[in-house]
């Protein structure tokens, strides 16, 4: 059971929040200019690694707010937390 | 009591307190203080129990919760009777009863136990081996291998007790209440921080608290007497909470724990009444410090296994804390100077110790000193051989050892015993630590896996660390415990510690003896009956990984998940692999640490706290005219109306006829309703949905279907727009939350730049619906004032209107096909509104109607239930409903993958109506069709997703998806059942009313 920062509300049980999978992966802004294979590559290729990955959080059982994770896999470790929309940090 | 087993110091037994209980139908006594084994060893009995595969006599071994043997049926309640409860852990209570496990008809004389003389026959993997052919037989070779398999009897009846959870929140969680754990309680405790410290005993202090030999002194005091002052400390101490009788049963990320207190097992059945039984802490801790001690191993040598064989740690306990011999005439054996504080235990308390066999060159340390002063006869650089007498130990056979140990040369000795005492050394519990995640290193000097790595905030001190003497113990856990809790001082920088300090050391995983391996039985694993023998099978089959060996020979596989077992299996299969044992890594430890109730688990959330549940305002109406209710998401739903002794055949049938033909009403307050406001409130709309909402005016209502990326239907409802930027949406009942958290997602993520404000107000409005052709009398009579005429208030619009001062909202939108108003008002008034359209509809036999009406209504319509009719793998065209997708709109949910390759496919299932060629038959939902009966393999084409009778059209009408549906109609199919096979016809999806003319009544 994770402790998670929410940057809205600070530090919480796990049991109050939901994944919503890999983080960073930006809707298409033109959907249809996109090919099958260009679409896919949107709609189903995740990544799965051992070590840092970016993920997202939501707070849905407190402020119901989005955030970025970035959490080693290797170790459940969170080594980072920040807002939607900003960039990925260097780690 | 025949012989005099109790001796006269017992500081922890209370004598006053006589207890009596049963033990295999015989009555016997203890006293308050013991726990059931010491009371039956005071009894002079060891035998407790039968093994698991050849039903060999076995006794009770160890003090605490690694017990293999010991495992008793407590009670004779079958709601209160408890399986594999280990009597060297449980507190005697007045009244106790218990039952030796595995053996029958009783444990003296166990018809199993010839499974020992078969035991040639019964090597690791013999089960996997012998019952392969034919394999058609398994079924019946299964049916009697499950009957003699397993230990106890699990309760038959609902368990009455109480339980409990509670949230624990300290700085520092020290598990362990041992001489380590307390020191570093009271440093944290002096540095101000707030202390949980758990221990699973009934007293703290651990082993040291009855330790008295002469040799071990703290600050120049016995070093018993020196740890009950510190502990005297500690319970006065403000900042350290106490939770005794609690053992810690896993140890999770992030310092997240959970521990059981066992708060009346120690009562007698009487004073246990209301009583909370068990209580699980959850507990986060911002530090932990484990200090868990360490078990000692046996010895691996032939026939090890007998009643009155015991670990030494064990008899010495049983002597010094409970005032009890195991024995009048003891042989100790061991590897290690530990056994030799047993020897000075058995001399203090006058109990006969015949001899000593060590398997070391000798030992010069002080402690083993003063034994060898006492005239003890003591065999250096032996081995047990052997040992006789099949319900007691009464023999041993040594024999020397030659320098490379690997055999034994000499003469055999024999040597009398009632009980032996044996010691292999060590090993620290790292049993919390690993389930941490932390990774152990191996330490070749005492042969023992330690902590070495871990990611967590964390610390283990003391034996749990590999410190096993008391110097080392003490100092190394005062100086750890300040570094981890950056301390510069403590009051116990200047302890001084004497002991004794053991200087030779030898181990051998597997004694050799006079005879060859295959003729001996070496036991590693007690309860599972698994030996040397098994694991040295198991490798030359070819198994190679420990998790391999452990699950081909059930090494460790027990209820006490081996935790005297496993070293010895890692140890031989390092050996005989010419292995490094650091290299060979262990088995993985998994939680919980000792067995736990589904009581303990479940705690409070039983009964109807099992799984929430949510009611709507209307709720205590439906229950008082007799409705039937259906589970949907956490919603108890009016399922339908029975009436007089109706079956629910009979009561949709009624209610849905009523329905069509005069009116009917539904309480729809479950679907899920979203205030959408804010400027962009359209184009959200727009996007979300697959149709267009752009031309919609205030005042109008719209179906909607909302896809999820991939394309395919995610959930419908019906929008409503209420004002300029102001919507309201209703969702399917189950799929509300998800919905809200879907749109959330996207307005935060993928769109933050729209004005949009989503609220859930599904609990804030209460929803009746009132349908059929006299729903607009209905409504007539209760809004007197509201122009009800087509041209004033069509067919999906919406009026707000007042009752009193109660704002309704009036929506003219339809699920069934006919004419229907759905009246949305505050929750609080939910209830008086349904009533209001009950009595006006008196007149009209207005009939309440439950969802399995509702079903059937929308069937006939062919309309879908999202959820029902699809499965996450359909789309809009599947669903024959083009229509809905706009061809205008640039992009929505779900749009660019309705034309992906795979969604255009032609051969993708597509929804149908289905009729039976017998108007009577109902098909069952969920029967697969098929087309050909006689080609085999059978092609599966689709199956039925709702089906019915109507009463309206006298006939069965079922929904199906169906390979190609689309291109079918009018085929004709079979719908094979178990005992019979339907014939079907392909049809139209809608049923009744093509036209929709019923819409307008």
């Amino acid at each position: 059971m994770f402790l998670i920062n929410c940057p809205y509300c600070g530090e919480r049980d796990q049991s109050e929040f939901v994944s919503g999978g890999e983080a960073h992966i930006a809707r298409p802004k033109q959907p249809t200019e996109l090919n099958d294979d260009q679409w896919a590559e949107y709609l189903f290729m995740r990544k799965n690694i051992k070590g840092i990955q970016f993920e997202r959080w939501n707070h849905a059982h407190g402020c119901r707010k989005w955030f970025n994770v970035a959490r080693d896999t290797s170790n459940d470790k969170i080594e980072k937390i920040y807002k939607m929309g900003e960039q990925p940090p260097k780690l | 009591m025949s012989k005099n087993l109790r001796i006269n110091n017992k500081q922890f037994v209370d004598e006053t307190r006589k207890l009596s209980f049963v033990f295999n139908g015989k009555k016997l006594y203890g006293y308050k203080g013991d726990t059931l084994a010491s009371a039956l060893l005071s009894n002079d009995i060891h035998l407790v129990g039968r093994s698991f595969k050849y039903h060999r006599p076995r006794g009770i071994m160890t003090s605490g919760s690694e017990e293999p043997n010991a495992i008793l049926q407590i009670g004779n309640d079958d709601a209160l009777t408890e399986p594999n409860v280990r009597a060297t852990e449980i507190e005697l209570y007045d009244g106790l009863i218990c039952n030796s496990q595995n053996c029958w008809p009783s444990v003296n004389f166990d018809i199993g136990g010839i499974n020992n003389f078969l035991s040639p026959l019964l090597p690791a993997g013999f089960y996997y081996k012998t019952f392969m052919w034919p394999a058609s037989f398994w079924e019946k070779y299964e049916y009697f291998i499950r009957k003699s398999a397993g230990l106890g009897k699990s309760p038959t009846k609902q368990d009455p007790d109480m339980y409990d959870h509670r949230y624990m929140h300290c700085d520092i969680l020290i598990v362990g209440g041992g001489v380590s754990g307390l020191i570093a309680a009271k440093i944290a405790s002096d540095d101000n921080k707030k202390v949980l410290l758990l221990e699973d005993k009934e007293l703290l202090g651990g082993s040291l608290i009855y330790d008295d030999n002469d040799i071990s002194k703290i600050d120049n005091q016995k070093s018993s007497e020196w740890l009950k002052k510190l502990i005297e400390n500690i319970k006065n101490d403000k900042n350290i909470i106490i939770k005794t009788r609690t053992s810690l049963a896993a140890y999770h990320n992030y310092n997240f724990l959970l521990a059981r207190q066992n708060l009346t097992d120690h009562l007698s059945v009487n004073d246990r009444n209301n009583k909370i039984r068990q209580r699980l802490y959850k507990i986060r801790a911002k530090k932990v410090i484990i200090s868990t001690g360490a078990i000692e191993r046996p010895q691996v040598f032939h026939n090890n296994d007998r009643p009155g064989i015991m670990l030494a740690s064990a008899v010495k306990k049983y002597i010094d804390y409970y005032g009890v011999r195991c024995g009048l005439e003891n042989v100790i054996f061991t590897n290690n100077d530990s056994a030799y504080e047993t020897a000075l235990s058995l001399h203090k308390s006058g109990t006969k110790l015949n001899a000593i066999v060590d398997i070391r060159e000798n030992s010069s340390s002080e402690i083993v000193n003063k034994v060898k002063s006492l005239g003890v006869q003591i065999y250096w650089k032996h081995t047990i051989v052997n040992t006789k007498g099949y319900k007691r130990i009464n023999k041993v056979a040594i024999m020397k050892l030659n320098d490379k140990g690997n055999d034994v040369i000499g003469k055999k000795i024999e040597l009398n015993c009632d009980c032996l005492a044996i010691s292999g050394g060590w090993t620290p519990m790292v049993h919390l630590f690993t389930q941490s995640g932390g990774k152990l290193k191996f330490d070749n000097k005492d042969n023992i896996f330690v902590p070495d790595k871990t990611n967590l905030n964390q610390l283990s001190i003391g034996s749990a660390k590999g410190d096993f003497e008391l110097d080392d113990v003490l100092k190394n856990s005062i100086k750890d415990t300040k570094k981890f809790l950056q301390i510069e001082n403590s009051n116990f920088d200047k302890i001084d510690v004497q002991c004794s300090k053991e200087k030779e050391k030898k181990n051998i995983w597997l004694l050799p003896s006079d005879k060859p391996l295959s003729k001996t039985k070496p036991f590693l694993d007690y309860q599972n009956d698994s030996t040397a023998k098994d694991i040295k099978l198991a490798l030359r089959e070819g198994f190679k990984s420990i998790e391999h060996v452990k699950r081909y020979t059930t090494t460790g596989m027990g209820t006490d998940q081996g935790k005297l077992a496993n070293m010895h299996a890692l140890g031989i299969v390092a050996d005989t692999t010419n292995t490094n044992m650091g290299d060979l890594g262990t088995t993985t430890f998994r939680p919980p640490y000792t067995p736990l109730t589904f009581g303990t688990i479940v705690g409070r959330n039983v009964g109807q706290f099992f799984d929430i549940f949510r009611k709507t305002p209307m709720h205590d109406w439906h229950v008082d005219n007799n409705a039937k209710f259906e589970n949907v998401g956490q919603w108890k739903r009016a399922w339908y109306y029975p009436k007089d002794g109706e079956t629910m055949h009979d009561a949709v049938q009624r209610e849905s006829k009523a329905a069509r033909e005069s009116s009917g009403i539904l309480d729809a307050s479950t679907l899920g309703k979203i205030d959408i406001q804010g400027t962009d409130a359209n184009e959200f709309l727009n996007r979300v949905y697959t149709n267009a909402w752009s031309k919609l005016q205030i005042g109008k209502c719209r179906y909607g279907l909302m896809l999820n990326e991939d394309g395919m239907v995610y959930d419908d409802g019906v929008t409503t727009k209420l004002g300029e930027n102001h919507y309201l949406m209703t969702t399917t009942t189950g799929g509300a939350a998800n919905v809200m958290s879907k749109l959330e997602d996207y307005l935060q993520t993928e769109w933050p730049e729209l004005d949009v404000f989503l609220t859930s107000v599904t609990d804030h409005y209460a929803t009746a619906s009132v349908c059929g052709p006299n729903a607009k009398k209905i409504i007539n009579k209760i809004f007197k004032d509201l122009d009800l005429s087509d041209e004033s208030f069509p067919h999906m619009s919406f009026k707000e209107v007042k009752l009193g001062n109660i704002n309704c909202r009036v929506m003219r939108i339809s699920f069934t096909g006919e004419l229907s108003y759905e009246i949305n008002v505050e929750a609080s008034y939910g209830k008086y509104i349904w009533e209001k359209c009950i009595e006006a509809g008196k007149e009209f036999n207005i009939t309440p109607y439950g969802t399995e009406t509702m079903h059937l209504l929308r069937a006939e319509k062919g309309f879908i239930i999202v959820g029902q009719d699809t499965d996450g793998t359909m789309t809009p065209v599947d669903l024959q409903m083009d229509w809905i997708i706009s061809k205008k709109k640039y992009d929505f949910i779900g749009k660019r993958s309705l034309y992906r390759s795979d969604t255009i496919r032609e051969d993708r299932k597509q929804l149908v109506g289905l009729l039976t060629d017998d108007p009577n038959e109902i098909l069952e939902e969920g029967a697969q069709i098929i087309k050909d009966e006689n080609k085999k393999p059978i092609n599966m084409l689709g199956h039925v997703t709702s089906s019915y009778f109507s009463p309206t059209l006298k006939k069965s009408i079922a929904l199906a998806v169906l390979k190609e549906g689309k291109k079918l109609k009018g085929q004709k199919l079979l719908v094979p059942m178990i005992d019979k096979t339907i014939k079907v016809t392909v049809s139209d999806t809608v049923f009744l009313d093509k036209e929709n003319e019923r819409i307008n009544g």
